[in-house]
């Protein structure tokens, strides 16, 4: 707000004393406006910012190839020549880096969009449909959570990695089935969170404001009930995206990620586990990065948390 | 009286209490039991009595907002219970409603314009960013005393009667005949109320409009009503024109409701009707007379065994009581 107002509003005001202030400010503009007061998340959003920016176009800059051996570089701790080092086979680790950044964060984003996609689906249609649908999916829903996942994850990977290689290519097929396997296990919590703000809302009183004016449960829905549901879903949107990441890097490190020569953050990690004492940084970049990205798209979900709650008044 | 406009027979509204191990319905709460009135073209016709006696559930089934159990709801010769899909949607260009909560009826993601403009779109009567549409927001917006400007801005950046006031122009937008007022002042400061009221005053002059004004404030009613329902427990215990009601009351808890009005002025006594007890619960509703538990004239065990019926009992006022006709 400062940078936008005048120095005296009084001289404003006298200036332009009949004219009604045209601008307006939006609820997404008040929510920014309260976001940006939040420390820690504003931190949270630069520095996810600069990975960013480092991963998309780092490797414009730093072109080095990812997988470029050099046996008389092996295990050579960090220097002006290989910022983070090198691994076993002389690769530049920096570089490896930025490239298994865009899939880190590729992943995190994917699979937080096909867990927020579904819950929310299937929260809006159990929270406007009540009754027995919302009965059943909610039955579906709490399955979903009691699975153990871990195993099930493994399973379904061994099950599909090959089906889906030979369909999209290594790369592509792999994306595509960690993504779907993250998210897929990823969207109960949200679909709860939908349905509870669906059972709120559709007793507000500007819903029932809408269908007595004739609205269809359509636009209702679109128009009325999930745009005022959406602030705790961005927010565990967000935490998704953390989550995701952690799990690639897990299913990575568990050697069921991405075929070693795409380096996640998550695989280079696992490839150094072997040489941890006697090339510490090996297993500290990745675990760092991992560390950093997590923990700044946390702050950004709390700051965003406090920024989409109308009942805070900042 | 001409030919109503509306039309309530025997409306009856039971929710449905759920419990018990099995989560099944257990009990009905007896929200609306047996309401009858008329409403004829350009009247305003009261509707009071203490919060939880059907009220505001008298006047959303007349919406279809929530479904009646039982009875009739006639609007200009229509069946109104009987429609469905379509032909439900397009009522809602004859009947209205201004709700009571300011803060809550209005959808804080939306842009007055949207808000006033919205029932434009879903009845086709002008399609968004035309002209037309334009046109018609401004209009309403001035209508009801807000500045065109207004439009572009969000609910939270008004006060309440100045939110009070959208809801209005929503409501208007698609020119009803018809507007079911819930308690529409009631939230409101009393400086306020003044204003919406004779707001609502001048737009039944200026588009011959009817009221169905539902409040807990006898006053407010007294001013704008020509006649004035009395409920008590899902039922109606008198009705009358407002200046019988208000100077002749005959049921003895339509008294009990005037003796309670303060009046402004410290030097007047009067005598003070106060009810014992609390409201019984609607969940069992007392047999009989609804009122009988409560009643200083009750005459046991008539009261307690039979229900009684409106009567007539004087031009145009009707009562429920066995014992005052």
């Amino acid at each position: 707000m400062a940078g936008s107002t005048p120095a005296s509003p009084t001289a404003d005001g006298l200036a332009l004393p009949a004219v009604m202030r045209a601008r307006s400010n939006s609820p997404w503009a008040e929510a920014w406006r309260r976001f940006r007061r939040h420390k820690l998340a504003m931190a949270g959003a630069v520095v996810l910012a600069l990975i960013t920016i480092l991963v998309l176009f780092g490797p414009l800059f730093w072109q080095v190839a990812i997988n470029d051996i050099d046996f008389t570089a092996r295990l050579k701790g960090p220097s002006w020549r290989h910022p983070f080092g090198t691994d076993d086979l002389g690769q530049d680790l920096f570089a490896r880096m930025l490239y298994g950044g865009r899939i880190s964060l590729a992943v995190g984003l994917a699979a937080m969009m096909i867990a927020v996609g579904v819950g929310t689906l299937v929260g809006a249609i159990a929270g406007i449909s009540g009754g027995k649908v919302d009965a059943v999916l909610m039955w579906f829903t709490a399955l979903f959570l009691s699975l153990p996942q871990l195993p099930l994850l493994l399973l379904i990977i061994y099950l599909f990695r090959d089906v889906l290689k030979g369909i999209a290519g290594p790369e592509v097929g792999m994306f595509v089935l960690i993504v779907a396997v993250i998210g897929g296990f990823r969207w109960m919590p949200v679909a709860r969170l939908v349905r509870a703000q669906f059972f709120s809302l559709r007793e507000k009183e500007f819903v029932e404001a809408a269908r007595a004016l004739g609205a269809t449960t359509t636009r209702t829905v679109t128009r009325h009930i999930l745009p005022n549901s959406l602030g705790p879903v961005i927010v565990a949107g967000t935490i998704d995206v953390a989550a995701a990441i952690i799990a690639e890097s897990t299913l990575s490190f568990l050697g069921l990620g991405f075929p070693p020569d795409i380096p996640t953050w998550g695989r280079i990690l696992f490839d150094a586990k072997d040489y941890m004492d006697i090339a510490t940084h090996w297993a500290l970049f990745p675990g760092g990065a991992i560390f950093v990205t997590v923990l700044a798209i946390t702050y950004i979900g709390d700051g965003l948390r406090d920024a989409l709650d109308p009942r805070q008044v900042l | 009286m001409s030919e109503p406009l509306l039309r309530i027979k025997d409306l009856v509204k039971r929710f449905p209490v759920k419990g018990g191990l099995l989560g099944g319905v257990v009990d009905h709460v007896h929200a609306v039991d047996g309401v009858s009135f008329e409403l004829a073209p350009g009247e305003t016709l009261g509707l009071v009595g203490e919060s939880g006696c059907g009220k505001s559930t008298t006047g959303r089934c007349i919406l279809r907002l929530i479904e009646p159990t039982a009875g009739e709801i006639w609007f200009e010769g229509k069946d109104v219970t009987a429609l469905e899909g379509d032909a439900l949607r397009r009522l809602a260009r004859d009947m209205q409603i201004i709700f009571q909560d300011p803060y809550a009826s209005l959808n804080p993601r939306m842009t007055v314009g949207a808000i006033i403009g919205e029932a434009l779109i879903i009845h086709g009567l002008a399609k968004p960013g035309s002209k037309q549409f334009d046109e018609r927001v401004v209009q309403l917006l001035e209508t009801v005393g807000l500045h065109p400007d207004h439009r572009r801005r969000y609910p939270h950046e008004f006060s309440g009667g100045q939110r009070q006031r959208i809801g209005i122009a929503r409501a208007l937008a698609v020119s009803p005949k018809l507007i079911v007022c819930d308690e529409p002042v009631s939230a409101l400061d009393v400086s306020i109320q003044a204003q919406v009221i004779n707001l609502l005053e001048d737009l039944q002059q200026q588009f011959g409009l009817t009221y169905l004004f539902i409040a807990h404030d006898l006053s407010v009613v007294e001013h704008i009503s020509n006649r004035v329902a009395v409920m008590y427990l899902g039922r109606i215990v008198e009705i009358a024109t407002s200046k019988d009601l208000y100077t002749r009351p005959k049921h003895p808890y339509t008294e009990a409701l005037l003796s309670a009005v303060p009046i402004p002025d410290p030097t007047v006594t009067r005598k003070r009707v106060v009810l014992e007890g609390d409201v019984p619960s609607p969940i069992k509703p007392p047999t009989g007379c609804h009122f009988h538990t409560r009643c200083p004239i009750r005459d046991l065990p008539l009261c307690s065994t039979q229900a009684p019926v409106l009567k007539q009992c004087g031009d145009g006022q009707w009562v429920a009581c066995h014992l005052r006709k």
